[in-house]
């Protein structure tokens, strides 16, 4: 069965995103894209350092991945969508992750300016994929902006500690009629399965990833469970309840004294 | 004269192409992208810049980021 996640108007076969962050050195980052088989990767978009070497994060992405430029960095509106044209210029495609955040503690997104940025860069051609809060208003102003997917948040970025939303990510999936991404705080692939036994569409993992103590292996294990999250989700998982209900026959015991 | 790169007030010779100014700094043209007095550079095109007294210049590059 052909269960392809399709965004705007591409398809993926693997419902896995990566980023390229905090990795110990940029050359894993071929290693980690075969392993997990991700087709979907993010970078960010910094001011050249004229002390630093000179090697460069694109020479490590192979042809043919999706490029997801971030805005990070952008505390409104107005730098993500500065952000998201000089990502453009850079000739690697059209997508961008709306990534608009001023609160440096917990890096919570602003979603009133979200909105007005994907308003602006959709209208512009973008494929906008913001990354938001998991708050089914906001959501529901990002698909009227044109949004071409929606990224909640599991818990706050890098803290690796699963899906601190779910309740609320349950009703953006049940009601948001785009493909839902879960991003940000997915440390485990355990947290990364449960999201797409939930219904997620996707999920983006960077610091689970990054900041194991065996990347490669890490990758292709979050990759095994996001598959085996969505299978699952396909299968239609029983109810739970309660109180035991026996896998085995209650009857037809060896101590039963035979009827007749 | 004097151009601001990313911030930072730059003595640059007289006449200096923004090519060449790419070039001296070590920058590989295909991974970089240039906003030339707030405006963005388009792929092609730019060969002929001269930088001027007071031009500002925005170079930047993808990095790791998730």
């Amino acid at each position: 069965m052909s269960d392809k996640l399709k965004i705007s108007n591409q398809e993926f076969s693997t419902r896995l995103l990566i980023g390229t962050g905090k990795y110990a050195c940029d050359e894993l980052i071929p290693d980690i894209l075969a392993s997990s088989g991700a087709e979907i990767i993010t970078v960010a978009l910094r001011r050249v350092d004229f002390e630093a070497t000179v090697d460069n994060v694109m020479y490590h992405i192979p042809e043919g991945i999706q490029l997801l430029p971030n805005t990070s960095g952008a505390r409104n509106a107005q730098e993500a969508v500065r952000i998201a044209r000089l990502a453009r210029a850079m000739g690697c495609g059209n997508w961008i992750k709306i990534e608009v955040i001023s609160d440096n503690k917990y890096l919570l997104p602003d979603g009133y300016e979200t909105i007005k940025a994907t308003e602006t860069l959709a209208g512009e051609g973008f494929v906008v994929l913001p990354y938001i809060s998991p708050d089914l208003m906001v959501a529901r102003k990002l698909v009227e902006a044109g949004a071409a997917a929606v990224m909640p948040l599991g818990a706050p970025i890098g803290s690796n500690r699963g899906l601190k939303t779910r309740e609320l990510l349950k009703i953006i999936i049940e009601e948001i009629p785009l493909p839902v991404i879960v991003d940000a705080g997915l440390g485990r692939p355990s947290h990364a399965c449960e999201a797409m036994e939930l219904g997620a569409s996707a999920c983006l993992v960077n610091t689970g990833i990054a900041s194991a103590a065996h990347p490669v292996n890490m990758a292709r294990a979050f990759a095994q469970a996001v598959a085996a999250g969505r299978q699952a989700f396909l299968a239609g998982p029983g109810a739970s309840q309660g109180t035991a209900r026996a896998s085995s026959p209650l009857t037809g015991f060896l101590y039963e004294e035979n009827a007749n | 004269m004097h151009v601001t790169v990313n911030g930072r007030f730059q003595e640059l010779t007289e006449g200096t192409s923004l090519p060449a100014y790419i070039k001296s700094q070590g920058l590989d043209p295909s991974v970089i992208v240039v906003e030339y007095n707030f405006q963005i550079l388009p792929e092609q095109g730019w060969e002929k810049i001269i930088l001027q007294e007071n031009d500002n210049l925005e170079i930047l590059r993808f990095v790791g980021g998730g």
